[in-house]
């Protein structure tokens, strides 16, 4: 399989911390990788260094064989990258249809079809159609973020933390939906919760202040009870 | 001879009627303000210089070519021309940093009143309406000043088309997208510079269209007015809700009304009617009227 994301030796600083000190790690098309890590490691940073918003100072990062780092942010979504916030940025006076126009590069037959089937992935979007998103319950929320992530034709996704703060049920929807995408899409996925991050993955790299220290096949972390004490805190 | 009671009736028309095109004229001030703070996040001190801008080069079309329509096209233009050198060479340099905001926006408001100076000389000039503007009418016994219901109209149908726009195009779900997070915005794959560029230009248009019909309406203008028009046009702009459009419009309003009445009924107290009015709103409102709640 193809690498499609490649960070290398990746450094970034907000303000005087410095908080990515070598991150490198590749993503590999129409794959879940799922970065893991305690909080405060850099998982969050990592997204936003890639998609510019934290822009790095040192390293490279490689999209499609293409540089980004140097990019403005507008210009790394343009590229195909689609990014889900931890706080998933919803507009909250804009309504559902509103927060997925916006995000629509277009209206092309194709744009079109990715609407339709991400609104019966989330048939709760398609319910609160014209209800503003500010209103809308923690995981509608998310569903809303990650549609307009998907809407347009991004050939990769960056989610971060897509269960914090749902309800276990909740949690299992938005799950079943990132299972479904994973056939159509790469996806780089931020997850405290093992269960899930261990579900959908299928490689995984471990942060550390700020350094990536481990990385493999998900299945091999899923059997290494050491690993996952030593980096993760759970056994 | 008149009965007292038809008198007060139309004492009354004429307060809100005069209240109602002060306050549009504040609006065209103060919506550009509230959508430049609320998209942007830039406290714009310049921008009654380009009120006052407006209303000298649309009084100086008007008087040079003597179409009146070709002085309010004029002024827009210069509104549109200087926000976009504006925005381009003294914002961009400091967005995200309102100290310096502050700083250099206040200076450029003095070089802009000063300029005024130096292209038509330090004198007030006087503005007139055109002959179809002048007069007044009579409609159900109370008089109407053609010229004061003609800045209702312009104010109104600049609301209703920006408030179109807003609503029902790309650009505009854009501009409200970007008024409540920026950042992701950005992460849509939408060049938010260029929108800022976009709003600050209409925002320096719409100033400088109020200007150019703040002339006739007060018979001379002068290279300070827009200094004494900004702020009413900030205190709309807190009142309405930083970032909202329609909270500037009923603001603007409210503060235009409130300053006709109280100057008739209580003169005393018609400097201070706007901060009580201001320090009210705060009380139970913080975000403003309409404002958005972070």
């Amino acid at each position: 399989m193809s690498i499609q994301l490649k960070l290398e030796d990746v450094e970034t600083y907000i303000g005087q911390f410095h908080i990515l000190q070598g991150i490198s790690l590749e993503v590999r098309k129409g794959e879940v990788t799922v970065l893991l890590g305690r909080n405060g490691a850099g998982k969050t940073t990592t997204l936003r260094t890639i998609m510019g918003l934290n822009p790095s100072t040192k390293g490279t990062i490689t999209f499609n064989n293409e540089e980004i780092q140097s990019l403005p942010t507008y210009s790394v979504a343009q590229k195909g990258i689609g990014y889900v916030p931890e706080d998933q940025g919803i507009f909250s006076e804009l309504t559902v249809e509103e927060n997925l126009k916006v995000a629509m590069k277009n209206e092309s037959d194709r744009t079109k079809e990715r609407l339709d089937y991400i609104l019966n992935l989330f048939p709760d979007l398609k319910k609160f159609w014209k209800k503003p998103g500010g209103l809308l319950s923690g995981g509608q929320k998310q569903m809303l973020s990650i549609a307009r992530a998907y809407v347009n034709d991004n050939e990769l996704l960056l989610i971060d933390e897509p269960s914090k703060g749902l309800a276990p049920i909740v949690v299992e929807k938005v799950m079943e939906s990132i299972i479904e995408m994973k056939d159509k899409t790469t996806i780089v996925l931020v997850e405290q919760n093992f269960m899930m991050a261990s579900t959908i993955g299928d490689q995984f790299y471990i942060i550390d202040d700020g350094q990536t220290v481990q990385n493999g096949a998900m299945e091999v972390l899923k059997e290494d009870d050491e690993m996952r004490r030593k980096y993760l805190g759970i056994a | 001879m008149r009965k007292g009671g038809e008198e007060e009736l139309d004492v009354f028309f004429n307060l809100t009627l005069n209240g109602l095109a002060t306050g549009m004229l504040i609006f065209l001030l103060a919506a550009g303000l509230t959508l430049i703070f609320g998209l942007m996040d830039v406290l714009n001190f310049a921008h009654g210089g380009l009120f006052a801008w407006g209303a000298y080069s649309g009084t100086w079309l008007y008087a040079t070519t003597g179409s009146f329509i070709i002085g309010i096209l004029g002024a827009v233009v210069t509104g549109l021309i200087l926000g976009l050198i504006t925005e381009r060479v003294i914002i961009k340099p400091v967005y995200g940093n309102h100290v310096q905001q502050i700083l250099i926006t206040l200076g450029l408001m003095l070089v802009l009143s000063e300029l005024l100076k130096v292209v038509w000389g330090p004198n007030q000039l006087s503005a007139t309406a055109p002959d179809f503007l002048k007069g007044s009418f009579e409609l159900g016994g109370i008089i109407i000043i053609k010229y004061r219901l003609f800045i209702i109209a312009v104010g109104f149908l600049v609301f209703v088309t920006v408030q179109y726009v807003l609503k029902n195009t790309k650009i505009g779900l854009v501009v409200r997208a970007g008024v409540m997070n920026k950042e992701m915005v950005q992460a849509l794959g939408i060049n938010i510079k260029k929108v800022f560029m976009l709003v600050f230009m209409v925002g320096s248009g719409m100033a400088a269209l109020g200007g150019v019909l703040l002339g006739p309406y007060s018979g001379v203008i002068h290279a300070e007015m827009g200094m004494e028009f900004a702020i009413l046009a900030f205190i709309v702009v807190v009142i309405g809700g930083m970032g909202s459009f329609p909270g500037s419009i009923l603001a603007a309003i409210l503060v235009g009304l409130s300053g006709s009445f109280m100057a008739y009924y209580v003169p005393d107290l018609a400097l201070a009617a706007n901060m009580l009015l201001m320090a009210v709103v705060l009380i139970f409102r913080p975000q403003g009227l309409f404002g958005w709640k972070g």
